[in-house]
């Protein structure tokens, strides 16, 4: 029996069959799967070069270089007429994109913040109207949203001879909203200097405050301080310059409000939208981060001595962020995706330009295509990156 | 009033009452309301947004609005502007259309067995002691599908054949997302399992797929749907719009999907798979019998959740020129003679998409509960 043994432990291992030999299977599969795969594109290549063809329909990138002759109703950053590029108008259609879900992060991050702390009020009454609002705002579809902003709200105000007005210089009607635009004049680049200092001599402070309570175990009050020097070097600037900046403002003459800075209607109706219902899904992000952090922790950072504004600022928020941080960026990707929805209601944003007006003048399908979802992939790639990078950055130091 | 404090024996002492301020009506309001300053001014600030928002949103839709009458006439004042609250005359007019758009009277009867069908089976399956579910549940996710193309569209056993482009209001929105949702679960599974495998190539395919569809807005999808499926298509094979509108979304949700198998997936210890492996399973049958069984049961509340965002996202579809549900509202508030009243159908269909997605959201919660077993 040993004897056996051992000549067969000495021998050659057992010949596999091809078929049964897991790697040779693997390699199987995949080039099946490639094959495949390089056939259907085969495919799917040849049929749209056929199809184009026949449609008559050039391809490439060329068109972006020609004349787009068709004008766009908002375009706050760059000057853009009918007789500029395809290329300008894709680049303001991107920045009206970038700039819609600029604002609705900042207020969604703002509403979604404060609704997610009052869900964990201990007054029953706002924990209780923050819970209405989640689950009224988060089952019901943005674009329905969107709708009742725009032609139940907006749409439905009075003309601009009876618009509603805050303090006689912002004015809201049917038309938009219509409010004092700052002019800046010469010298203002002072303050903005002034400002920039400001900001470094913060990071400097920051720096030298650590050091030294590292050193001596002084504490020196880094956030008031800051604070004071980003409000009172722009101040002083301003003074020595004597205020170099005028509100241009608005008044109505004719049929419509004229000067000063218009917001449109669209613009208003998007980011109250976007804003209202992802600040939905922010709030109940934030009420499971801080749910999360462990009422020990509290009263380990108490046991050690902190008083509660530090135990909330070095104790609980870090840890709460851990939670809050990933989907809160998934939450804001959604958000600028969602902002695609503007098309339905004429906001020109990439897809409404690009994917509407452009796609309909040159018929150019695939690169049209291909470059608004290369925006996408790219800003949710840019995400995804930050995330990877702060998950790193914040992953618990374990043994 | 006795000042003296009276002693008592040890073990004689008598029970006595809590403060009457800490129980009851009034200690809950001391304790939930009252308990502090802060709270007192946050107690203030909630009254008066209930008191800002109730009433008008009642008022909207109960006590002012208009619920008799059969044409827009009623619904508007004296100089013929519409009425400023919610007038149902227009959901009872419009009712057959956004219910069914523009499906032939005829033929209604088709979908409302389907319908019946659905709720039975549906019924059948989460109701404990209902024997056959296994059965009841394949029929819902195999045959039920294939029963109601052949329902919905006609052309054979003797059924007339109805053109897609009459499909339209609820209706459609119901067949876009239990398609998209039917239809991605295998795809986003076998994604899943993809994008965990060992093979590099076919690794990269499935992450590149994941990757590429939810990192895209859904109207992207649908627009490249609309226009760029008709170029890859040979010359004549021309497909209809609704379907090239169901691969756009049933791909898109099959991503999403695969995301949420995978995380089932990832949660299944690989003592399982070992095991499974020592028991001499091959890969499908361990697949079939071991880690699938646990794993889907794990997803079934991210199911649901998907399910609810694709719900929303039908929606979408009106941009493509479908009729669903909310398309239909739109397109009747711009009708001549109800002109006006498109708040109405914007409440009414808040109403609708509320009450679908909040008890989804619901029930998945249940599930939630009920499978965790756990500590």
């Amino acid at each position: 029996m040993a004897a056996e043994n051992i000549t067969i432990a000495e021998s050659e291992p057992p010949k596999i069959a091809l078929w049964n030999d897991p790697q040779a299977r693997a390699l199987f599969f995949q080039i099946i799967v490639l094959g495949g795969l390089i056939f259907c594109g085969g495919f799917i290549v040849n049929n749209t070069m056929e199809n184009l063809a026949r449609q008559g329909i050039a391809s490439g990138f060329g068109f972006l270089k020609t004349t787009a002759g068709f004008a766009i109703g908002y375009s706050p950053f760059l000057e853009y007429s009918e007789e500029n590029t395809y290329f300008r108008a894709l680049v303001v259609g991107l920045l009206n994109t970038i700039l819609v879900a600029g604002i609705g992060v900042f207020f969604a991050t703002v509403i979604g913040f404060i609704v997610g702390v009052a869900r964990l009020s201990n007054n029953w009454l706002i924990a209780k109207i923050a819970l209405v609002y989640i689950e009224i705002l988060r089952n019901i579809p943005l674009l329905l949203q969107i709708f009742v902003w725009y032609f139940g709200v907006l749409r439905s105000l009075p003309g601009p001879s009876q618009s509603a007005s805050v303090a006689d210089s912002i004015f809201i009607n049917n038309r938009g909203m219509f409010a004092p635009k700052p002019v800046f004049e010469d010298g203002f680049s002072v303050i903005v200097i002034a400002f920039l200092v400001a900001v470094f001599a913060i990071i400097f402070l920051k720096k030298w405050a650590k050091n030294r309570q590292d050193e001596t175990g002084r504490i020196f009050p880094v956030f008031w301080a800051s604070f004071g020097m980003l409000i009172a070097f722009p101040l002083l600037a301003a003074t020595v310059t004597k205020f170099p900046m005028i509100w241009e403002p608005t008044a109505l003459k004719g049929f419509n409000f004229h000067g000063g800075m218009e917001i449109p209607p669209e613009l208003v109706a998007l980011t109250l939208a976007l804003s209202t219902y992802t600040a939905a899904f922010i709030a109940e992000i934030v009420r499971a981060g801080i749910t999360s952090v462990n009422k020990g922790q509290t009263e380990a950072s108490y046991a050690l001595g902190l008083r509660p504004g530090p135990t909330l600022r070095l104790v609980i928020i870090p840890q709460a962020l851990r939670v809050i941080i990933p989907p809160l960026t998934s939450q804001y990707l959604n958000l600028t995706k969602n902002s695609s929805l503007a098309a339905a209601i004429a906001y020109p944003d990439i897809v409404l330009v690009f994917g509407g007006t452009v796609l309909m003048q040159t018929g150019q399908a695939i690169e049209i295509i291909s470059i608004i979802m290369g925006f996408y992939l790219l800003v949710s790639l840019l995400i995804s990156m930050f995330m990877n990078w702060y998950n790193s950055k914040m992953a618990l130091v374990e043994r | 009033m006795n000042t003296q404090a009276r002693t008592y024996e040890v073990g004689t002492h008598p029970d006595m009452l809590p403060p009457p301020s800490t129980v009851g009506i009034q200690g809950w309001i001391r304790t939930n309301l009252l308990s502090s300053p802060t709270n007192i001014l946050l107690t203030m600030v909630a009254i008066y947004l209930i008191y800002a928002l109730f009433p008008p949103v009642l008022n909207f839709f109960i006590f002012d609005a208009i619920w008799n009458g059969n044409d827009s006439s009623v619904c508007r004042t004296k100089e013929g502007g519409p009425v400023a609250a919610a007038c149902w005359p227009f959901v009872k007019v419009w009712m057959k259309q956004l219910m069914y758009g523009r499906y032939p009277d005829a033929e209604l009867w088709r979908i409302n067995l389907s319908y019946l069908l659905f709720a039975g089976s549906v019924v059948a399956v989460t109701i404990p002691g209902v024997p056959g579910k296994k059965w009841t549940a394949i029929f819902l996710l195999f045959v039920f599908p294939v029963l109601c193309y052949f329902l919905f569209s006609g052309g054979s056993f003797g059924l007339s054949y109805v053109e897609t482009s009459e499909w339209g209001g609820l209706f459609l929105t119901l067949v876009i997302a239990f398609t998209g949702i039917i239809a991605s679960l295998p795809i986003g599974i076998v994604l899943a399992l993809g994008r965990r495998s060992n093979m590099p190539v076919i690794r990269a395919m499935c992450v590149a797929f994941i990757e590429l569809w939810r990192g895209v807005p859904l109207i992207t999808v649908l627009f490249m749907s609309s226009v760029m499926f008709p170029l890859f298509m040979p010359e004549g094979v021309n497909f209809d719009k609704l379907i090239r509108a169901l691969v756009g979304v049933t791909l898109f949700s099959a991503a999403y999907m695969a995301e949420v198998v995978r995380g089932g997936l990832q949660a299944i210890p690989k003592g399982q798979y070992e095991g499974a492996m020592a028991l001499g399973l091959n890969f499908p049958k361990m697949m079939y019998f071991i880690v699938m069984p646990q794993a889907l049961k794990m997803v079934i509340p991210g199911i649901v959740n998907t399910f609810i965002g694709l719900f929303k996202d039908t929606t979408l579809v009106s941009v493509i020129g479908l009729f669903d549900f909310l398309g239909m509202v739109q397109s009747a508030s711009t009708n001549p003679e109800w002109l006006g009243f498109v708040n109405t159908g914007y409440a009414f269909a808040a109403l609708v998409y509320w009450v679908f997605c909040f008890s989804m959201s619901q029930f998945s919660q249940h599930i939630e509960r009920k499978l965790h077993t756990g500590h």
